[in-house]
């Protein structure tokens, strides 16, 4: 059986004590904040969408190592994409960059809760640029979905 | 003298879970008492024993089964009564836990009682259960709630209190008697007597309280007073919520149902004596049992004992945590001020990476805001580790918590 304290390796430490794309941005195209009520983790995440790609994000909060690292690689994964793209990320692709795809249960709400912030800001971004009710629907559905 | 952690040492073996490994074949180290307590065979037994032999519905049956079970559901109640000091036995509701003992309270007593523009003093260190049910009250009736603070030594600064009072329109006063986070014990004696000068009632929060230390509710002179079974050895599910009776009597009931009518008519019901008109519908029967199996393991024990174990253990818990550079404990190290209940944290590490790097070692410890975010704001933190300790921890138990922050240091290169 592989040890749970296996998760602290040095790319976690590190980017737990160095985020990535840490702080806010100045007048973003869209924000949004969520957090985990069990533990209190809190992020927001702001970002800048030039020509449906996302041209700058950044993110600030309080959060254990798993969080603030899951946090900076997702920022990282993002910057530079195209808005599909982006809508494309899964889960996967935040805890494999991490060696993180054996998490338990109970922190895996930790590691996940920058993608669902990500998310909710592109739904908010896209819910208000949609016209077409049937495109908000199917948004819903896939917000609704996300873990 | 010798000391009182052999005697509580041979306690362990009546704790089953205690004997048992985790993770990687870990003795468990069970810190997280604040939160529940493991219970003995005593009580486990207590349980079986009413579904294998007593198992009936209670105060309506002539058969025997039934006259065992209600016998056995009422001696809980007497028990209690003797455990905390209490004369009159109709004033012991029994419900699920101190969260509903005080919402009971929020319900039938502040929806009779509080009026627009009256106010409600809590305190900053309270559990969220003691502040969101008067949340509630207040912003359906238009009324306030106000917070007695806190010092940086986590003691509640009094003089909110008196500035309160001071206004007229305090209806009532409720506080922790020992916070669930700090362990600071409430000075309750000074603030039930402050309010009685003002005529305004006191509700006691009781849950981390009654499970450490003697407690008497005579000579607390509040008017309510809760607390939970589960965090004192007892089952989840049942707990205590102590009214004096002329407050009782002016209360509506809280739920509607079987057992606590006299006479039901179409349109009208008269309502059954205290305490069953607060006791609608078929009540834990099983856990209150079990319940009174945990108070006769504790008077057993005698609480003074109690006290004074967990005074010994947290001495020495807080003098091997003060040497470890870059650990801070939150509260007053004042020893005849706390209970057994250590928040900390560790240098900039996250308490739920503390808790997960030591529970490797089997080290079960609570991260996180406790259900007190409100402190947790005041303490300007977004979290914190906390062990707390029970009758049955040791002082090998502490040590193993401090190796373990010494593999915390080492990944994190502190």
């Amino acid at each position: 059986m592989s040890s749970n304290a296996d998760i602290y390796h040095e790319m976690i430490i590190d980017y737990s004590r160095n985020p990535i794309n840490y702080g806010k941005i100045e007048n973003p195209d869209v924000t949004f904040h969520d957090s985990n009520p069990l533990c209190g983790d809190s992020i927001d995440i702001d970002m800048k969408i030039v020509d449906d790609k996302v041209s700058d994000i950044k993110f600030h909060g309080k959060g254990c190592a798993i969080c603030m690292a899951c946090s900076s690689v997702l920022t990282e994964i993002t910057k530079g994409k195209g808005i599909e793209e982006v809508r494309n990320i899964t889960k996967h692709d935040v805890l494999s960059e991490l060696g993180l795809e054996n998490l338990q249960a109970v922190r895996i709400k930790c590691a996940l809760l920058s993608l669902k912030v990500l998310k909710s800001a592109l739904y908010s971004y896209l819910g208000k640029h949609m016209n077409d009710s049937q495109d908000v629907d199917k948004l819903k559905e896939e917000a609704a979905n996300l873990y | 003298m010798q000391s009182t952690q052999t005697s509580f040492e041979k306690l362990r073996k009546d704790f089953p879970i205690l004997q048992r490994t985790v993770r990687d074949n870990k003795t468990l180290v069970y810190l997280d008492n604040a939160s529940t307590t493991q219970k003995p065979n005593q009580v486990i037994d207590a349980i079986t024993d009413y579904y294998k032999n007593h198992n009936a519905n209670i105060h309506r049956a002539v058969y025997a089964l039934a006259e065992e079970a209600t016998e056995l559901y009422e001696a809980t109640r007497d028990k209690i009564a003797n455990f905390i000091h209490v004369k009159n036995r109709e004033e012991i509701i029994f419900v699920r836990g101190t969260t509903e003992a005080i919402n009971l309270v929020a319900y039938a007593w502040g929806r009779t009682h509080i009026q627009k523009d009256d106010i409600i003093v809590t305190t900053e260190y309270e559990h969220h259960s003691n502040i969101v049910p008067w949340q509630l009250l207040t912003q359906e009736k238009g009324a306030k709630l106000e917070y007695i603070r806190m010092d940086d030594n986590g003691e509640l600064i009094l003089d909110d209190l008196t500035k309160y009072l001071a206004t007229g329109k305090v209806k009532l006063v409720t506080f922790s008697l020992m916070s669930n986070v700090l362990g600071t014990i409430t000075d309750a004696e000074k603030i039930v007597s402050k309010c009685k000068e003002y005529d305004v009632l006191t509700l006691i929060d009781g849950a981390q309280a009654v499970p450490h230390m003697p407690v008497n509710i005579e000579k607390l002179d509040c008017d309510f007073f809760a607390f939970s079974g589960h965090k004192m050895l007892g089952p989840t599910g049942i707990g205590v919520l102590w009214v004096r009776k002329s407050v009782l009597q002016t209360m509506n009931p809280f739920h509607g149902g079987g057992d606590m009518i006299r006479e039901v008519h179409k349109y009208e019901t008269t309502w059954n004596d205290l305490p069953y008109k607060f006791e609608a519908g078929t009540p834990n029967i099983a856990d209150v049992i079990g319940f009174g199996a945990a108070i006769d393991y504790l008077t057993n024990l005698g609480m003074d004992n109690v006290r004074e174990h967990e005074i010994e253990l947290t001495n020495y818990a807080i003098e091997k945590l003060s040497k470890i550079n870059g650990l801070t404990i939150y509260g007053t190290k004042d020893i005849s001020k706390r209970g057994g209940v250590i928040s900390f944290n560790f240098a900039d590490v996250h308490p739920h990476d503390v808790a997960q790097i030591i529970d490797e070692e089997g080290i079960a410890v609570r991260s996180g805001h406790h259900c007190a975010q409100v402190l947790m704001e005041r303490l300007n933190v977004a979290a914190t580790s906390r062990a707390s300790f029970y009758i049955y921890n040791t002082k090998e138990e502490i040590d193993s918590l401090i190796n373990s922050l010494n593999k915390v240091a080492r990944i994190f290169k502190l």
